[in-house]
């Protein structure tokens, strides 16, 4: 049976090649960086499962190497990494083999669906194929490795210049790739210290009495604004709810609770695409397309999420009410 | 009420207005934010690794980047810019604007994973929107080049976000099913997920102003380089 794990190994091991790569070229900053996100990801079930039995060790173990890679991240200098074939020799190939590149490109979305919709009906002798959970990832994980497979043999490549071009843009990358499990961290250590609660009730100290319309503005920018700061908007979503939603919007001013909850949650969203906690929609694509400025991707959505803020509360405020 | 654990947010802020490297400005928000809200450092520590490999996930995206890599080597991106001079109707904006279509009502069929910055946006859509951009615009600059890119990565996220909450299966709806159930209202996912259209429609119809636009400044500015030589 196919299961995340997997993915999860498959990750690891392609970390662990990276740092290898990088030992090999002395890049020794580079090589700790990659070799204890790798040990962290192969170690994560382990961890997980030693914290549910009461053993902490394990945990604070990797809390100590995510400070590590702390420290490591400031020595790694964004490579600008040199290509491996000159654009003369890309482009001859794209001559050569035209539209039969797009098919491993393509297969990856492709795969990814096919497991999504139909994985669950999928079984070898009685035993399903997929794991029911996480099962979209499990295939796209799937899909990667088919569509590696499909690219070395349309390309006339051995696999392993496959796993040499893709540490290539991982190093490209670099600590970029990181944030997201950092950012998801700190919002777990915002929670467990009262960070919500607490701009929770200095949003309510600033709450206008009997205007359910000021009141709702408040829910809405509230919703935006620490979505910015969590970089979620379902951390965001119950703080608020519970602060301003449920208690005054609900059930003083009688407001439509799944259009409350739809489209405050929407408003949430906006900010997703305003701040760069939302490192893995914001700051990775930007090091993924090599934008000079990390906040590119930002700056190219943000009058959007302002005028989609807008039309989702005017529709809000006069829908919510009736 | 404690309020000390609120410097955290401070020193995110500060650090990202500074643009300092974002991973220690992170790490140092948990640790001040834990500290100040009265963790026990051992507790803290704890709390920080298990929350970091328990949304190891998130670096699933790394497993794209062979295949990627390979089919790039291999001239990936050439071909599908010399495909899209090829292709007179396929304007920058409907290039996008169709893309922007695709993924919003895959993500309202739950299909959020099939796109993505690095499955489709840096192989397919960013070379060939700079294909198509450049067919407006001959002689584009690195900013140019940078801002299809950003503004195609922009369609991806906008596409994703407003398509996701129609579904009524994923995190969003359930989520905010799950917080009234808590509290004594029950509600249909059906009814949830419906609200959300509106918001679906209006992010089309606002992003695709938006990509039109911008490639009527393009347009412009192209006019311009042409007159003004």
């Amino acid at each position: 049976m196919l299961r995340v794990e997997y993915a999860y190994w498959l990750i690891a091991a392609f970390l662990l090649y990276t740092a290898w790569r990088n030992l090999r070229e002395r890049q020794h900053a580079r090589a700790a960086f990659w070799l204890l996100l790798g040990l962290l990801v192969a170690g994560g079930d382990a961890v997980l499962a030693r914290e549910k039995v009461g053993d902490p060790l394990p945990a604070q173990l990797a809390g100590g190497a995510v400070i590590a890679l702390a420290v490591l991240a400031p020595s790694l200098k964004r490579r600008a990494h040199p290509e491996t074939a000159s654009a003369e020799q890309r482009l001859a190939s794209a001559v050569r083999l035209g539209h039969r590149l797009f098919v491993p490109a393509l297969l990856i979305p492709l795969v990814t669906m096919l497991v999504a919709l139909f994985g669950a009906h999928l079984s070898i002798g009685g035993h399903p194929l997929f794991a029911t959970s996480q099962m979209t990832l499990t295939g796209l994980a799937l899909a990667c490795v088919i569509a590696l497979f499909a690219a070395a043999r349309i390309a006339r490549a051995p696999l392993r210049q496959g796993l040499f071009e893709g540490r290539r843009l991982l190093d490209a990358i670099g600590w970029a790739a990181l944030l997201p499990l950092l950012l998801a961290a700190l919002g777990q250590v915002f929670t467990q210290s009262g960070v919500g609660t607490a701009i929770a009730s200095i949003a309510n100290t600033m709450l206008p009495e009997g205007n359910a319309l000021l009141c709702l503005l408040v829910f809405a920018l509230g919703m935006v604004l620490f979505t910015m700061i969590m970089g979620n908007a379902f951390a965001a979503f119950p703080v608020m709810m519970a602060g301003i939603g449920l208690p005054l919007l609900v059930q003083r001013y009688g407001a439509h609770p799944a259009i409350l909850g739809s489209m405050g949650m929407l408003c949430g969203y906006c900010g997703t695409l305003l701040t760069p906690m939302a490192a893995d929609y914001n700051l990775v694509p930007a090091a993924l397309l090599e934008l000079r400025n990390p906040y590119g991707v930002i700056r190219a959505q943000a009058w959007s999420a302002a005028w989609i803020f807008i039309a989702t509360f005017v529709a809000m405020w006069a829908l919510v009410f009736r | 009420m404690n309020y000390w654990p609120l410097l955290g947010v401070a020193v995110i802020v500060i650090g990202f207005a500074l643009r300092l490297n974002a991973v220690p400005v992170v790490v140092c928000a948990a640790l001040v934010s834990g500290l100040l809200a009265g963790m026990h450092p051992a507790d803290l520590l704890a709390l920080l690794g298990k929350s970091f490999v328990s949304s190891r996930m998130l670096l699933l995206f790394v497993l794209v980047l062979p295949a990627i890599g390979l089919l790039e080597h291999a001239g990936l991106r050439e071909h599908a810019q010399r495909w899209m001079e090829q292709l007179r109707g396929l304007t920058l904006a409907r290039l996008l604007i169709g893309y922007l279509l695709v993924r919003e009502l895959l993500a309202m069929l739950g299909l959020t994973g099939v796109a993505g910055a690095a499955q489709t946006v840096r192989p397919l859509l960013a070379p060939m929107g700079e294909a198509a951009a450049e067919k407006i615009k001959p002689d584009l600059t690195r900013e140019d080049r940078e801002q299809v890119r950003a503004v195609a990565a922009a369609t991806d996220n906008i596409g994703r976000f407003f398509g996701e909450d129609v579904f009524i299966a994923l995190g969003a709806v359930l989520l905010i099913q799950d917080f009234y159930a808590r509290h004594g209202i029950q509600l249909t996912p059906l009814s949830i997920a419906l609200w959300s259209l509106p918001t679906a429609i209006a992010a089309f119809v606002i992003q695709s102003v938006r990509v039109w636009l911008f490639q009527r400044r393009l347009r412009r500015q192209a006019a311009q380089q042409k007159s003004g030589v």
